[in-house]
């Protein structure tokens, strides 16, 4: 009978369900079968009903900054409006339209919302719940990543509706160009907890990745939220030019499944971001007390979210030529600088400068390659304020 | 029957069939989406193998980057989609005979070659052994520094290749 212990008691309801089920004389291959099964449940539905509550928090803070009230009807604060919105998607009808290619059509949605849950698998909880640690987790939550991609397109294409080709396309191009300044990102912690191993990760994070490469950890932020097609990011689902991309055939329930990826798609990328360069559970006692850790991971989570909720409630749509100008002659050779400084900056520095006085060392390199970066800005700005003389409105040829 | 042999004969099955239709179904893009489904199965078996590191390079580059390209790419061609030529070319009997050929002499081969089985070695952290043998100048880093130039002039090439050509003033 497995020991009961109040700080690791999930790992304890884990075991007690498998000592239960072995002293009722199943298979012991079957009843490790039967926890994953469980575990994986649990896991795959409170990443699946996060969106219920963040759908309204986001509703709620994004109001706020733009001086609004939000949804105050339904419940206290208007919690229950995401409610009342998923009953009025589940019975609204599911319109496919004609000429659209319906196997597609339908798994597309599916398929996007799959590789976002896929993610949670390698996200560690705490010192002692991880889904699997598997050992090239980082690269992992890419490759699974890059199947969202793929799921646009296939909704996109089977719509039949050259809107929704247009943003698939729009989405295609800004998803596949903004992964690479993200996978150079993403280099950098691996770099320097010399695994790919997400729980290794944390555990080499005495102090936090973001003191080691605060450009890294900005470069991975904005890249997600490119990622993840949100504001300033969202030209693939642009209102005003492409009605709404991509989705812009889908009603009811599969509509439902679209917004579903996306809100779960921002809350994931912020757990990634935790786990990445905050520490991911690691808090105080945490080492002791497993399951703080849980609470520590939802905190940094949340603020992460508040993050990226407040660029998309204030930065305006960028267009398309400053999408591809911001990733490919800014962020990509930001991030490959970085990544140079950080692999000289790990060899150059003596061994036995160890923990936050390492930290700090590489602090300073990011500042001042910052400074550089800056200082290149400034005058590439100023050149090009000097060549936009006030051009006539229509030049003749 | 072991679970083992469940899991791959399915994962074999899937890459069989799908691989098959993708070179029957008559649209372009059904055809790129099965064949999204074949490299998955592929990844599956390299998962099969432990080589975890290579299945989850097989999902990033070839459903990640290659397949996306070629959706990309037949999607800019939507009239071309609806191809409603023969699906047969005349020399097609010719062309059966071969491959069973080629099929029957790799199976025999198969049976006949005593394959050496590897010892028991330790695939715990494959990551860390790659990583190790591409840098070991004993090993593969001239092969691997090789193929990282080669990338190289490939990008440089598909670089100028886009350029503009500027207009001699």
């Amino acid at each position: 009978m497995p020991e009961f212990s109040f700080g690791n008691i999930a790992v304890y309801a884990y075991d007690m369900i498998g000592w239960v089920l072995v002293s009722y004389g199943l298979d012991p291959k079957l009843v490790v079968i039967i926890q994953k099964f469980l575990a994986a449940f649990l896991l795959a539905n409170f990443a699946l009903l996060t969106p219920i509550f963040t759908i309204w928090l986001e509703r709620k803070i994004a109001a706020r900054f733009q001086d609004r009230l939000g949804p105050n009807r339904v419940g206290p604060y208007g919690l229950f409006q995401s409610f009342a919105d998923i009953l009025k998607l589940l019975t609204k009808e599911i319109i496919t339209p004609s000429g659209a290619d319906k196997v597609v059509y339908f798994v597309g949605p599916i398929l996007s919302v799959a590789p976002v849950l896929g993610i949670w698998v390698v996200i560690p909880f705490a010192s002692t719940m991880i889904g699997a640690n598997l050992n090239v987790g980082v690269l992992y939550s890419v490759a699974i990543g890059g199947i969202g991609t793929l799921a646009i397109m296939m909704g996109g294409w089977a719509s039949n509706n050259k809107y929704a080709l247009l943003g698939a396309f729009r989405a295609a191009s800004q998803l596949v160009s903004y992964e690479v300044p993200l996978i150079l990102a993403l280099l950098i912690p691996t770099m320097l907890a010399g695994s790919m191993g997400m729980q290794d990760i944390v555990l080499a994070q005495g102090t936090w990745f973001v003191v080691y490469a605060p450009i890294a950890a900005a470069i991975f932020l904005v890249s997600s939220l490119a990622e993840i097609g949100r504001a300033p990011f969202d030209i693939l689902e642009a209102e005003s030019e492409i009605v709404a991309g991509y989705h812009v055939e889908y009603s009811g329930f599969l509509f439902a499944i679209w917004q579903l990826g996306e809100f779960l798609h921002a809350f994931t990328i912020s757990a990634l971001v935790s786990v990445l360069f905050l520490g991911g559970w690691r808090g105080p006692l945490a080492d002791l007390y497993p399951i703080l850790g849980i609470v520590y991971l939802l905190a940094k989570t949340y603020f992460v979210y508040f993050i990226t909720m407040w660029i998309r409630a204030t930065v305006p749509r960028i267009r398309i030529d400053q999408m591809n100008n911001l990733n490919w002659k800014f962020l990509v050779p930001l991030a490959l600088a970085a990544l140079v400084l950080v692999a000289l900056v790990d060899k150059l520095l003596p061994a036995s400068l160890a923990g936050s006085a390492r930290a700090w060392a590489h602090f300073a390199s990011n500042v001042v390659l910052m400074a550089i970066v800056f200082g290149m800005l400034r005058t590439e700005s100023r050149r090009l304020q000097n060549l936009s003389a006030p051009a006539p409105v229509a030049a003749a040829h | 029957m072991s679970a083992q042999q469940i899991v791959f004969l399915v994962t074999a099955g899937v890459i069989v069939i799908s691989a098959a239709l993708v070179v029957t179904v008559r649209n372009l893009i059904h055809a790129s989406l099965w064949l999204v489904i074949t490299l998955f199965a592929v990844a599956a078996i390299y998962v099969q193998l432990e080589a975890d590191f290579l299945a989850v390079v097989q999902v990033i580059l070839y459903i990640g980057a290659i397949s996306i390209l070629i959706i990309f790419s037949v999607m800019l061609t939507r009239r071309v989609m609806a191809d409603t030529g023969p699906q047969r070319i005349p020399q097609w009997p010719l062309a059966a005979v071969l491959a069973l050929l080629v099929f029957g002499g790799l199976a025999y081969l198969l049976v006949q070659v005593p394959w050496p089985l590897a010892p028991n070695v330790d695939v715990s952290d494959t990551v860390l052994a790659l990583g190790e043998a591409f840098v070991d100048p004993n090993r593969y880093v001239i092969p691997f520094e090789v193929a990282t130039v080669l990338l190289l002039v490939a990008l440089v090439g598909s670089i100028s290749l886009a350029l503009p050509e500027r207009e001699s003033d």
